[in-house]
């Protein structure tokens, strides 16, 4: 590309909401939630693997809906409820969704786990008893080459079984 | 990681405010919605926009208002996520819901809009890649450079016209409402398009699509079928939108237009003139769908060959009839 | 040994680092964040074949924020490669460009986006070459050379062994067919681009921290590269966030990222992006093979004469083995009592290749495995029938002088035919054909994999693998071992094993992996090595110190050692169990007696190479062994294929965990999959034609099938507690499997991967003009082939009573079984958990 200087960038002052906190941050227009995620927070459970929305591998929520870190602006989200892998477990407990990939070895490499669960944790969320055939449907955006997505559906199958009766819940593992 | 260039981001509230925002800044400057189409083709430098002006906050070009018996208007901005899982729409004109339920994968979906998707980008093979790629193997006339490298000698560029959407749109006969310095406009979305993989839009550069509007259903059934490799993430590398009005099971109207076989949707009128008037049994499809194959010229710039989309548009014509006739995809021929 | 005896073995737990993969705290290389980091970036070549007549890096020096560019010229003039033999890589290059993605110069910025923009101010000089592209263009062109040595002009490799006389073979054959097959090559795709992150201390010393599968060899090779002391370089391999093979060589990124940090003083992180990583490559080679085969009346292989050509890309990478690896495998699976094998590997202008899961047996397991579906066709003989028939006999040699161990092939076919409905569905089928487009088809494969290399890359007679275990006065343990996790589990392995030794929980244990100042060697996660290789070390270690904290449990009890048992976290005799004492109480009392409280656990293969130059490629332990149904529909108007049903068992040996075991099983499949229907590495106008995720296609949700895994356990005397391999030779039987399931659909045969739906189409005109229904090669290259070295066949004969064990403790010997006769097909029992100290 040419390699004129770059236009004079202006980094704002914005403040996102992650995980419920709220965060100041100063960036560029230009970087991408990824690059703020990973680079400004420090929050760098969100994985990347491709940067170009082929992959699904940095998917985020955004107000409850799972969109692509590589190809969202935070000087658009201000105001937006991102929730990143981090925020999953709350007060040390895991999400049930987190709890049964681990009870499964739905995680082998790890890489594309957030994304996954945070995609997963979306779809539960709107359809608390989503059947075999959904959960494929819902996760059809996320690669994962090590699996071959069978553990991963088990997976979402038992926290869907554990998340309406959560008697069933098993701890300890934690 | 690849990054996006820089560029200062403008966030209007208004149509207005974006019109006066985008003459501001002149032709330096791209109009962004969803971004999941624009930021990967600026991460590989085909864009390198100094002004940014995000349609994201524009309220108005959001939602779908209006009803079947008086047509439907859907805001450029509302997320094809949105379209596809809107009631009436998946009942009324339901190939559209397909079509924008089958656009690349549900995450991409949550973001890009169907202003987007009506606008996105041409494609080839040669042109989706890197800068480092393309400096590599020789700039083509799409993008820094003066030749067509699937048509060496060509004076055009082939790029392909890879929406979902626009073919359906095409065929139910809907319009785009454009918003521009000099006041609205509204085209057939059979006139937005042009074949021509670089100037494949008739709409101006400070014009903004605003609206689509369709027409009352009134009898009308719609379906789409889309060739791909895989399930998921892959734009169409043929798609087949077929909308006819039938009185009983007697085909009156009809329109059945290509996608991703040129540089625009390609309608084909004759095979849609052969249904009309006509049962949907297998021989009028037989007759329709080889009609319809005719206009298919892909060239070897997708996934899959491009014999093999040819050979088989005649195949998911037929899919797309017999679906909208309620038959099996794969009812035993004679 | 019985299962029931066991506390650890067998369960289904969870990994002991999925805690941290499902909350994100993983840290893999990109994630590491060092104070005054800076992002380094490679230039790489635009040409597929080019001398470098220049590099001027003064405009890059001179932009804000760069600290430092290197080129070739800053490195020592070495050239390294991972094989001893194949020293052809430079990590910048000095003369020569050999394919598009070549390193040539690296800049270390304040950030990535001024690093990547000093790089387009780098000008190179480039004088074009001609590029050759593939093995014809490279044989053809025997004036233009990629390389100055090898077996001739562009011939990195050209190997030729045979054991028996393969005419006469033939001659006494019933049937002999000669096909050829071609599979185009694809790659890794791990999720995780590499990264690497270098930081060369005031102190001289520099720490690397890599997405690397081979610490030890990237360890290794460093001191040769930078040179400078191995002594002072660390290596730390971070959790590899998939590798597949992919991350097995020394890589630019990584030499580049070392230099730039001894230059700027500062710690240096390079990310690849994804269209480098398909540069990096080291994948599938795109085989083409001629395979001649003669059978009996009843399906008996009288012998069989396999050529293959490899497209082995612009270095030599692990291309020798690679090479070879392409034919010595293939007589494990069945009976073949007389082989010859010809190889060569060809290098042209494209990334080169390695090792990608199953390293150089898909291709030839292809050939064969179709190959007898269409002998079995005409032989009137069920595939799965002729299959069954002829697998290989437990505890013998093959013709090519490997020795194999515990067989559960039989039963593995016998379960995926039970399971998938083999003999009604294929009955039905034929009974009533389906009338509409869609035709549905079964087919099977089998296959046979190696549990590890029997011989390191380097020749050596140290350990492959070695543990150092040491236990906590408050009764926990720390095992550390050079072993890299890349998601196969290795870490839990390494946890799971000492706790069933000791008798206490896996969460008492915490494993140190992959780290060259701290851990003991390991060679890397390759050739399915890991479980089988670090599990005898760790499982040796711990007990020996078990036998110490027996020891003085004994004293205090006042009991013989050999009363005690260890379970529950308490050490005690069994029928008096009120006075065990608890774990870390046993350590005290141990520690008292014996000071502290580390010990050593080694491990290397029996030495049972054959005794032939080229006999050291393809002896292991033992084999797994795999049979594979699958069912699929293909539309006769547009060729779509819809896979719907895999069956897939799986010999193990034993599954140590059976839940990693069946991720392992699935994700073989999985990617078997992509490589049979989709994935290819392809180029044009000497470009890789789609160097992205969206365009290399690798399969979704939607594309994969249910996978019906079933595991078969045959209790492997060489494996730890009797486990063999899982993690790759799944993935073998995939790909034929689905090649014979289109044909049983639609009759057309696909003798090139990916099989997709254009071929298919192809063949299904062909067949309706009624001309052979097949897509496949149609022509060899001109190529001779050195003469064979004639080796006797050792096909039939016994394994070895005893085969030394390096290192083993040498306390008990057993006596392999008397009978080789399928009835005495199971391993004698183990008694483990003595089974470190029992060679066979």
């Amino acid at each position: 590309m040419n390699s004129a200087p770059r236009p004079e960038t202006v980094k704002s002052q914005l403040q996102l909401t992650v995980n419920g906190e709220t965060r100041d941050v100063l960036v560029s227009a230009h970087k991408t939630l990824l690059e703020v995620l990973r680079e400004d927070l420090g929050l760098t459970g969100t994985k990347h693997g491709c940067e170009l929305g082929e992959c699904g591998t940095c998917t985020v929520l955004v107000d409850g809906v799972p969109v692509l870190s590589c190809l969202a602006l935070p000087v658009e989200l201000e105001g937006a409820a991102i929730a990143t892998v981090e925020g999953m477990a709350t007060d040390g407990r895991l999400h049930p969704l987190q709890q049964a990939f681990a009870e499964l070895g739905a995680a082998q490499c790890g890489y594309c786990t957030p994304g996954i669960l945070l995609t997963a944790q979306a779809l539960l969320h709107q359809e608390p008893a989503p059947g075999r055939e959904r959960i494929r449907e819902a996760l059809a955006g996320n690669l994962c080459r090590c699996t071959g997505y069978t553990k991963i559906l088990d997976a979402v199958e038992l926290a869907v079984l554990r998340m309406a009766r959560p008697a069933v819940v098993a701890g300890g593992e934690g | 990681m690849m990054r996006l260039p820089p560029f200062t981001y403008l966030a209007p509230r208004t149509v207005g405010d974006a019109l006066k925002y985008l003459g501001d800044a002149g032709p330096e400057a791209m109009l962004v919605a969803g971004g999941t189409d624009l930021y990967p083709n600026m991460k590989r430098r085909q864009f390198e926009p100094k002004t940014l002006v995000g349609l994201r906050g524009v309220r108005e070009l959001r939602g779908v208002r209006g009803s079947e018996r008086h047509g439907v208007t859907l805001g450029s901005g509302t997320t094809l996520s949105t379209v596809a899982g809107h009631p009436t729409v998946a009942q009324h004109y339901s190939a559209l819901a397909t079509a924008a339920g089958l656009v690349s994968s549900p995450q991409l979906r949550n973001m890009g809009t169907i202003g987007g998707n009506v606008c996105v980008d041409t494609r080839c093979n040669y042109y989706n890649q890197t800068y480092a790629w393309r400096k590599a193997i020789g700039f083509c006339m799409k993008k820094d450079g003066d030749i067509c490298l699937v048509a060496p000698g060509s004076p055009r560029c082939w790029a392909v016209s890879s929406s979902d959407t626009a073919p359906v749109l095409w065929s139910l006969g809907a319009h785009v409402r454009l918003a521009g310095p000099q006041g609205e406009r509204t085209l057939p979305v059979a006139a937005l398009y042009r074949d021509d993989g670089i100037a494949y839009l008739a709409k101006r550069a400070d014009e903004i699509v605003t609206d689509i509007v369709l027409p009352p259903a009134d009898g009308w059934r719609s379906t789409y079928v889309k060739l791909r490799r895989r399930g998921s993430f892959d734009f169409p590398v043929l798609g087949v939108a077929v909308a006819a009005r039938l009185e009983g099971d007697v085909v009156r109207e009809a329109r059945i237009v290509l996608g991703a076989v040129a540089s625009q949707p390609r309608e084909a009128p004759a095979a849609a003139d052969a249904l009309r008037g006509e049962r949907l049994t297998g021989d009028v499809i037989a007759r329709a769908a080889d009609l319809a194959a005719r206009p298919s010229k892909p060239l070897d710039n997708t996934d899959f060959s491009h014999p093999y989309r040819k050979n088989v548009t005649r195949a998911f014509v037929a899919r797309a009839l017999r679906r909208l006739a309620g038959l099996p995809d794969d009812e035993a021929r004679a | 040994m019985n299962k029931a005896d066991f506390a650890v073995v067998g369960q289904p737990l969870p990994k002991i680092d999925a805690w941290a993969k499902v909350t994100g705290e993983t840290k893999y290389a990109d994630d590491l964040v060092l104070p005054r980091m800076a992002y380094g970036k490679l230039l790489r070549s635009p040409h597929p074949h080019a001398r470098i007549t220049g590099i001027d890096t003064a405009r890059a020096r001179a932009l804000p924020g760069v600290y430092a560019v290197i080129t070739g010229a800053d490195l020592p003039p070495v050239k390294f490669g991972i094989l001893p033999v194949s020293q052809d890589e430079e990590g910048l290059c000095t003369e020569k460009v050999r394919m598009v993605g070549d390193a040539v110069a690296a800049v270390a910025a304040v950030d990535e986006e001024t690093a990547e923009r000093a790089c387009e101010l780098i000008e190179v000089g480039y004088e074009p070459l001609p590029a050759l592209m593939s093995i014809e263009d490279s044989l053809a062109h025997p004036e233009v050379r990629i390389h100055e040595y090898g077996d001739g002009p562009n011939v990195h490799k050209n190997v030729a062994l045979q054991f028996g006389d393969v005419e006469d073979a033939f001659a006494r054959a019933h049937l002999v067919r000669e096909d050829v097959f071609y599979f185009e090559g694809n790659t890794h795709l791990p999720m995780e681009q590499h990264a690497a992150v270098a930081h060369h201390g005031p102190d001289g010393k520099l720490t690397l921290w890599s997405s690397t599968q081979t610490p030890h060899y990237v360890h290794r090779l460093l001191g040769k590269i930078l040179d400078m002391p191995t002594a002072h370089i660390r290596v730390i391999a971070a959790p590899v966030g998939g590798g597949f093979g992919g991350k097995l060589d020394p890589f630019a990124h990584e030499i580049a990222a070392c230099k730039l940090s001894q230059v700027t003083g500062r710690p240096v992180k390079i990310t690849l992006t994804r269209e480098e990583v398909f540069y990096v490559h080291r994948g599938r080679h795109p085989v083409l093979m001629w395979i001649k085969t003669g059978f009996t009346r009843d399906g008996d292989i009288t012998g069989c004469h396999l050529r293959t050509w490899l497209d082995g890309g612009a270095y030599g990478s692990y291309g020798v083995a690679s090479t070879f690896y392409t034919g010595v495998i293939n007589p494990v699976t069945y009976k073949m009592p007389i082989y010859k094998f010809e190889g060569a590997r060809i290098f042209t202008n494209k990334p080169p290749c390695g090792p990608k899961r199953g390293h150089g047996t898909p291709q030839p397991r292809f050939a064969l495995e179709c190959q007898l579906d269409k002998a079995a066709e005409q032989l009137g003989l069920d595939p799965a029938d002729l299959r069954r028939r002829i697998v290989a006999e437990p505890f013998t040699k093959t013709a090519n002088h490997l020795t194999v161990t515990t067989i559960g092939l039989a039963e593995c076919i016998d379960k995926v035919v039970e399971a998938s409905g083999w003999r009604e569905k294929r009955r039905a089928l034929r009974a009533r054909p389906r009338t509409g487009t869609k035709k549905t088809g079964l087919g099977i494969a089998c296959s046979a994999y190696l549990t590890g290399a029997g011989t390191a890359i380097y020749w050596n007679s140290m350990p492959h693998s070695g543990v150092i275990i040491r236990a906590d006065r408050g009764g926990g343990v720390a095992v550390l071992c050079g072993a890299t996790d890349i998601g196969q589990g290795s870490d839990s392995i390494l946890a799971y094993l000492p706790a069933e030794v000791l008798g206490i929980d896996p969460r008492d244990v915490r494993v140190h992996p992959a780290d060259t100042d701290l851990t003991p060697v390991d060679l890397g996660s390759y050739s399915s090595r890991v479980t089988l290789m670090c599990g005898m070390a760790v499982i040796q270690a711990a007990q020996r110190l078990r036998t110490v904290i027996f020891k003085a449990v004994a004293e205090k009890l006042d009991v013989e050692p050999s009363a005690l048992v260890a379970r529950d976290r308490k050490v005690g005799v069994a029928d008096d169990w009120d006075k065990a004492l608890p774990f870390a109480r046993a350590v005290e009392l141990a520690e008292a007696m014996h000071g502290v409280l580390a010990f050593a656990g080694s491990y290397a293969p029996p030495k049972r190479a054959g005794k032939y130059k080229g006999g050291g490629v393809g002896p292991s332990p033992c084999y797994s062994y795999s049979a594979c149904v699958v069912e699929l529909t293909v539309d006769e108007e547009t060729a779509e294929i819809d896979l719907r049903d895999v069956w897939i068992a799986h010999d193990v040996g034993r599954a140590l965990n059976p839940l990693l075991v069946e991720g392992q099983v699935e994700g073989s499949v999985y990617m078997g999959i992509g490589e049979a229907l989709m994935e290819e590495q392809v180029f044009r106008k000497g470009l890789h034609k789609a160097p992205s995720m969206l365009e290399y296609k690798s399969p979704t949700t939607l594309e994969t099938p249910n996978i019906h895994t079933m595991i078969v356990e045959t209790d492997d005397p060489e494996g730890p507690f009797g486990a063999k391999e899982a993690g790759q030779g799944p993935l073998l039987p995939v790909i034929p499997a689905i090649a014979n399931a289109v044909h049983a659909a639609v009759g057309v045969r696909i003798d090139e991967v990916p099989i997709t739906p254009d071929k298919i189409l192809r063949a299904l005109d062909l067949k309706r003009r009624g001309k052979p229904a097949r897509i496949g090669p149609d022509k060899l290259p001109l190529f001779t082939f050195k003469d064979a070295l004639m080796v006797e066949s050792a096909f039939g004969l016994p394994a070895e009573a005893i085969a030394v064990r390096p290192f083993a403790d040498a306390e008990t010997v057993t006596e392999p079984p008397a009978s080789t006769s399928p009835a005495a097909s199971r391993a004698p029992a183990s008694p483990a958990p003595d089974i470190g100290a029992r060679p066979t």
